[in-house]
């Protein structure tokens, strides 16, 4: 979205006519780059639908073994932390580069903290015996129920460490963002607000695979 | 997008949350409550797309584009339902 106000158009690359078509460039880029990423994540989800449907009663009771509290403590993180990286782009559209490193250091600290409850979470789980290939053990379920349970653990662990890793990825990527806005004073260029709202897309789908993952994970063991 | 209107898709988004919580643990049968927990996040993801990613302002090609993915989406989950969950009919 094209700024007004105090913003300094900085010079266009050579293989753009002009300001506005670089945006659209950018903009589009990060709209294809998510497209591939629906189909990355697509993929694991249409896996995890065929075995939850085959192996419905073990698919549940292994979802029992999760913790509901902290993956809906989780989502309302995740769910905050977008509500400010959103308060970050507006800043940035108005120009204020003061307000959108305040609002993407609030994103950052929210981002932390969910990796926090999920580390925990993990180690949890690590103590409970429910990793599979590290130690997955379910005394006292048979055999071959406790194989579909491991299965669903495994698509658990893929499926919640990818997710991780795509957020440790837009922590960082928010981490720079915020040392290289807080040590300038003059008003924004048009470069580093697209920065900012390209970071943010990312940071919103993040939040999006998220939101599917809890229903799907979490809540399906609940009765 | 004014902080306000943000405000707002935040507080239905944590309503929706809260909504996804409380169906999972009504006593209703395991597939009605797998569907309502995907149409709520259906309905989440619909604010997120729309609002925080301003897909409502956009123009047409990164519209197309988005437009794009859910369709190789559905793609993706109709042709492999459409085997692996018609294998033991007839």
């Amino acid at each position: 979205m094209r700024a007004s106000g105090s913003e300094i158009d900085d010079p266009v690359a050579a293989h753009f006519a002009d300001q506005e078509q670089r945006e659209d460039a950018a903009n589009l880029g990060i709209w294809l780059f998510l497209t591939t990423e629906v189909m990355f994540f697509g993929a694991l989800f249409v896996g995890f639908t065929i075995y939850r449907t085959h192996y419905s009663s073990d698919f549940v009771a292994a979802s029992r073994h999760l913790d509901v509290f902290l993956g809906g403590l989780n989502t309302l993180v995740l769910l905050t932390s977008s509500f400010f990286m959103a308060c970050a782009v507006c800043c940035a559209n108005a120009g204020n580069r003061r307000g959108a490193v305040r609002n993407l250091a609030i994103t950052l600290v929210l981002a932390i903290g969910f990796l926090g409850i999920k580390a925990y979470e993990w180690s949890t789980e690590y103590h409970h015996h429910l990793v599979p290939g590290l130690n997955f053990d379910l005394p006292g379920v048979a055999t071959q129920s406790a194989a579909h349970q491991q299965l669903f653990f495994c698509f658990y662990f893929i499926m919640t460490g990818i997710h991780a890793v795509h957020m440790i990825a837009g922590a960082g990527v928010i981490s720079w963002l915020i040392v290289h806005n807080s040590r300038r004073r003059e008003p924004l260029t048009a470069t580093e607000r697209i920065r900012i709202d390209a970071t943010a897309l990312y940071w919103h789908f993040v939040d999006l695979v998220w939101v599917f993952l809890l229903p799907l994970l979490y809540l399906a063991g609940l009765d | 997008m004014k902080t306000f209107s943000l405000l707002t898709v935040y507080l239905i988004l944590v309503a929706l949350l809260a909504a996804t919580l409380g169906i999972a643990y009504l006593p209703l049968p395991g597939h009605l409550k797998i569907a309502a927990g995907l149409a709520v996040a259906v309905a989440k993801a619909a604010l997120i797309v729309g609002y925080f990613m301003q897909l409502r302002d956009q123009r047409g090609l990164v519209r197309v584009f988005a437009g794009a993915g859910l369709f190789w989406l559905c793609l993706l989950f109709a042709l492999t339902a459409g085997d692996y969950l018609t294998r033991n009919w007839g």
